[in-house]
């Protein structure tokens, strides 16, 4: 049909302000995700810069294979030991000491109760207890650290006292413990998350079969679940590992190099926040091996998440 | 059934059939649809008259909801879907980088198969469009488009004395017929609708078919739906697909007395679905 | 034949059943403990803390001489020697110096300064004897609230025999008395625990998490809205996506060392402010409000995106429009679980030396601060009986911030989850 350039129906619109101001949006909110990023480009660009810095004083192998810890520079530079020695295997064994004997506490405690209100609990039970739990894993760490030095580590050295044990007030064991008890809601909602995902097909295929309800957890959803719920000690693990009021309040200054859990050790974490506050030059060896110390706390934790993150990703994805 | 009787325009169609008069409004050429790697539509050729009520059948997944929705480009949404061939609105091609998509679908207006009004006020639901379209400078102006739009749609008396009440505590006929209005509310000239009444009782479906056929004096209206009694009761015009492919398309009358294809006659009495 | 197989599955599903039994068994029982830890450290905190709200008060008979005091010069008089002598004159008999000082011990060090405010308030007294109510001093304080146990030798104790005596009778002239401790909540930090408070450190953490929220939450849900929205399902937004799960689970006070050096080294900004705190803080948060924002977001139905895009409205339109204002309740319920962390964290401000000694309570978020959280560390850490009291009682009043801010989470939860 012979149709001249008026169309009776516009669907050009018109050249708006619109458009632009759409765009604009965009890239602000484009602006706005980055920051996410920047955060973690940050992270890395200031531990990496301080850490390149305390490298330049002391040697990288002294720090990574030295035994002993004692950062105490003296302040003017003719004083006798000014050095300080930054050996970190005491800090990286005292930090596995306490966060292994947390994991060893809250592991079994935590998946215990996951199954337990996954699979058996009543609606009731699970709408009481769940509340409670995630209140157990909103407490403040500091709140735990202070319970710590309150409660749990004179309780510990008192009972050791009774059966002719010598426990330190700030045992590895009472940090450890103390530790765990923040772990067990971090497990139990993790694990929990992950046996919900294990689909009921398979729970009905079990069942079919003439199977008790115990053998089913057991023989089936277990063995299902077990990817998920190792990535979730993995990063209850990675959490213990940066853990810092707990053991700033409840474990040792000095670095003890020991597997004894009833003597005092010092944890990577301790050690930042005691070289940090207080007094400080900015460019000594001490301040600087903080920052060290917290770029290797970073790489680790971070390798854990990582690995964690993509098991129960891929995890979920199975069942989705 | 009706016999169609369409003010008699020149000569505007060139496909198809004589048979069908009117103008054509949309013209859908050679158009293929993928999803991904999948093709939903393949070579569809399509005329939509003015001023007329045209059905879209055929057994589920046979693509007729795809095609209603590149009228519109609903489907520039879905990411992985990709469109080729021409449609045209009005003689001009619809996917022309010149052609803004906020103005398309403004006169190509859609009704959705679950109702879904915006959890707001009837007034907000029905205004909304005028207000984001700047087609109403005053608020008395906005009042009147608001009152219109309901009582075009039939929702006027039920609904006036409380439009400042939540569109969504209306019943499921009465939100349907909302979402009506609030799509007549922006002007369009072309309505799509997606299977209307699959979500409504016997009652409202009735009082839906019944204001279809009073919209269809203003506005061209294209239809999905899978209960062919009701493409046989308000439709003017017929397309049946099956598999992805238009199969046959003319006037209702005769593609349900006398349809030419075997596939639509196994449709349209029961044997396909 | 058949009775055999019939005792065979009857013997097995005994054993099974057992089996069953233990396991259920195990679960309650490692709820019971972990739960059981949980009223213990409340339970013991709560009692310990409890007894902070009261503070024993001493009362002192005292002249206030016209001659000595400049009525239009209060300030300047020297309220702690009238103090002194007041108290000797009530204990007409003592001689020794030793024997005074442990006498002056028995009221707060700030004692004056009360009695200085009170005769500012009511000069009218100034020229006659009057009564004044005085905090007794923290060992006082604590013995009078049985925290001393007399029958330790003296020398081991804090309070002396002779100390015992004179409290013994102040307490039968009904000169003692214990009262709601409105200090604790509207002072600052001390080193003397009878006068120590918390809001110094309240009102920090509050301009702290202020600032927190006001960067983190537009951030946060613009970021949110940007990934679930508008970004394409490509490379970029996934890598985003793993970086902010990633961030979600960093040590906390890593955080710190990144304000450490960057805010307080590289960019300059003041120390020890609620500032520099609410900036790490917001960092912190930050993934917690983004992830909790897309679960909002993808809450809400595509039907209505589909409603508003049909209508002609763009796709900014239809997200400022309709999809945000819809996902706002859970957007906000996530932001505000993400606060009560931000409220709880120690650690990122110890980095950034949120942990000084800071009695005046904080004007403004440049002003040196304190935060709750900092300031139970550092009472925790006073090695006088006093602050353990404190102490608790300080977590206490964080734990009921806390939990305040998570019931109202739960509530916007609610409504929000009748809507849909």
């Amino acid at each position: 049909m012979s149709q001249d350039e008026t169309h009776t129906i516009d669907i050009i619109g018109k050249p708006s302000r619109h458009k632009i101001q759409e765009k604009i949006v965009t890239y602000f909110m484009l602006l706005c995700s980055s920051v996410a990023i920047l955060t973690t480009i940050g992270i890395l660009a200031s531990l990496t810069f301080e850490t390149f810095a305390f490298f330049q004083k002391v040697s990288f192998l002294d720090f990574l294979f030295g035994l002993e810890w004692s950062p105490q520079t003296a302040l003017r530079s003719d004083q006798v030991g000014s050095s300080g020695s930054f050996g970190a295997v005491p800090l990286i064994t005292g930090t596995l000491l306490i966060s292994a004997i947390a994991m060893f506490f809250a592991t079994p405690l935590g998946l215990l109760s996951a199954i337990y209100l996954a699979e058996y609990a009543s609606k009731n039970v699970r709408a009481v207890v769940k509340p409670l739990l995630e209140l157990l894993a909103g407490i403040p760490t500091v709140v735990y650290g202070f319970f710590a030095a309150l409660i749990i580590a004179p309780f510990l050295r008192g009972g050791g006292e009774n059966v002719g044990l010598v426990i330190s007030s700030e045992s590895a064991l009472a940090a450890g413990l103390t530790m765990g008890v923040m772990i067990i809601p971090l497990i139990s909602s993790l694990s929990d998350d992950v046996i919900n995902a294990v689909p009921q097909s398979l729970r009905d295929a079990s069942y079919g079969l003439g199977a008790t309800q115990t053998e089913t957890i057991k023989e089936v959803i277990l063995p299902a679940a077990i990817p998920g719920i190792a990535g979730s000690l993995l990063l209850a693990t990675s959490r213990a590992i940066g853990e810092t009021m707990i053991v700033v309040m409840a474990a040792g200054l000095a670095a003890n190099l020991t597997a004894n859990p009833f003597e005092a050790v010092t944890t990577v974490t301790v050690q930042i926040v005691t070289l940090l506050t207080g007094d400080q030059e900015f460019e000594s060896a001490k301040t600087l091996s903080a920052f060290a110390l917290g770029f290797f706390l970073f790489i680790i934790t971070l390798c854990l998440n990582i690995v964690a993150l993509k098991i129960v990703d891929h995890y979920k994805e199975q069942y989705d | 059934m009706n016999s169609v009787v369409m003010p008699n325009e020149l000569g505007t169609t060139d496909y198809q059939t004589e048979l069908i008069a009117g103008k054509s409004i949309i013209q859908a050429r050679d158009v293929d649809v993928f999803y991904g790697d999948k093709q939903a539509l393949f070579g569809m050729e399509l005329d939509i008259y003015e001023n007329s009520v045209t059905s879209l059948i055929g057994p589920s997944g046979c693509g007729k909801s795809t095609l209603l929705r590149c009228f519109n480009r609903m489907n520039d949404v879905i990411s992985t879907c990709r469109v080729t061939g021409s449609i045209e609105l009005d003689s001009q091609d619809i996917h022309a980088p010149e052609v803004d998509v906020v103005a398309l679908r403004q006169k190509v207006g859609m009704v959705f198969q679950k109702p879904n009004p915006f959890p707001k006020s009837i007034y907000d639901n029905i205004a909304y469009g005028p207000r984001i379209h700047n087609m109403t400078p005053s608020k008395v102006e906005l009042d009147e488009v608001v009152e219109k739009s309901l009582k075009r749609a039939g929702l006027w008396e039920e609904a006036k004395d409380r439009l400042d009440k939540p569109g969504t505590g209306l019943s499921g006929g009465q939100q349907q017929r909302l979402c009506i209005a609030r799509a007549i509310a922006v002007e369009p000239k072309v309505i799509l609708m997606d299977e209307p009444c699959s979500a409504l009782d016997p009652i409202a479906t009735a009082k839906i078919e019944e204001l279809i056929d009073e919209l269809r004096q203003r506005f061209t209206i294209i239809i999905v739906t899978h209960s062919m009694q009701q493409a046989a009761r308000i439709s003017q015009h017929t397309a049946f697909f099956h598999m992805g492919y238009l199969v046959e398309f003319g006037e209702t009358g005769d593609i349900f007395s006398a349809p030419k294809d075997e596939r639509t006659q196994n449709y349209i009495t029961g044997r396909i679905g | 034949m058949t009775d055999n197989i019939n005792i065979l599955i009857a013997s097995s599903n005994a054993k099974r059943q057992s089996a069953e039994r233990s396991f259920r068994v195990y679960g309650i029982f490692a709820i019971i403990l972990s739960l059981s830890f949980l009223f213990i450290m409340i339970g013991s905190i709560g009692l310990r803390g409890a007894t902070a709200f009261k503070q024993s008060f001493v009362q002192i008979e005292m002249e206030i001489p016209s001659d000595k005091i400049d009525a239009d010069n209060i300030k300047r008089a020297r309220f702690g020697k009238l103090l002194k002598a007041a108290l000797r004159d009530s204990f007409p008999d003592l001689k020794s110096r030793k024997e005074k000082k442990q006498l002056y011990k028995l009221i707060s060090s700030n004692a004056e300064y009360s009695i200085r405010d009170q005769v500012l308030q009511s000069p009218e007294i100034i020229g006659t004897k009057a009564k004044f109510w005085v905090r007794a001093s923290s060992d006082v304080d604590m013995y009078l609230k049985g925290y001393i146990d007399t029958n330790i030798p003296e020398d081991q104790r804090r309070i002396s025999d002779l100390q015992l005596s004179w409290i013994g009778k102040f307490q039968d002239a009904g000169q003692i008395e214990s009262r709601f401790n409105t200090r604790f909540f509207l002072g600052g930090d001390s080193r003397e625990p009878e006068q120590a408070g918390i809001l110094g450190a309240v009102i920090g953490s509050a301009l702290s998490l202020l600032v927190c929220f006001l960067i983190a939450f537009p951030l946060g849900v613009f970021a949110a809205v940007y990934l679930e929205e508008f970004a394409p399902k490509g490379k970029l937004s996934r890598v985003i996506e793993i970086n902010i799960n990633n961030l979600a689970a960093v040590p906390s006070i890593v955080f710190g060392l990144l304000g450490l050096a960057i805010f307080l080294n590289f960019f300059n900004l003041p120390r020890s402010t609620p500032l520099v705190g609410g900036m790490v803080l917001a960092l912190m948060t930050l993934p917690t409000i983004i992830i909790a924002s897309r679960a909002a977001l993808r809450a809400v139905p595509p039907s209505i995106r589909q409603a508003a895009i049909g209508l002609g409205a763009s796709k900014v339109q239809t997200t400022f429009h309709h999809v945000i204002p819809l996902a706002m309740p859970g957007m906000l319920t996530g932001s505000i679980i993400g606060m009560a962390q931000a409220l709880g964290e120690t650690a990122p401000l110890l980095m950034i030396g949120m942990v000084a000694f800071i009695v005046d309570v904080p004007q403004g978020i440049t002003d040196a601060a304190t935060a709750l959280p900092v300031q139970i560390f550092l009472w925790a850490d006073s090695p006088e009986r006093g602050f353990l009291e404190k102490t608790s009682a300080a977590i206490l009043v964080l734990l009921v911030f806390l939990i305040v801010m998570n019931l109202v989470a739960i509530i916007l939860r609610r409504r929000l989850e009748k809507r849909w």
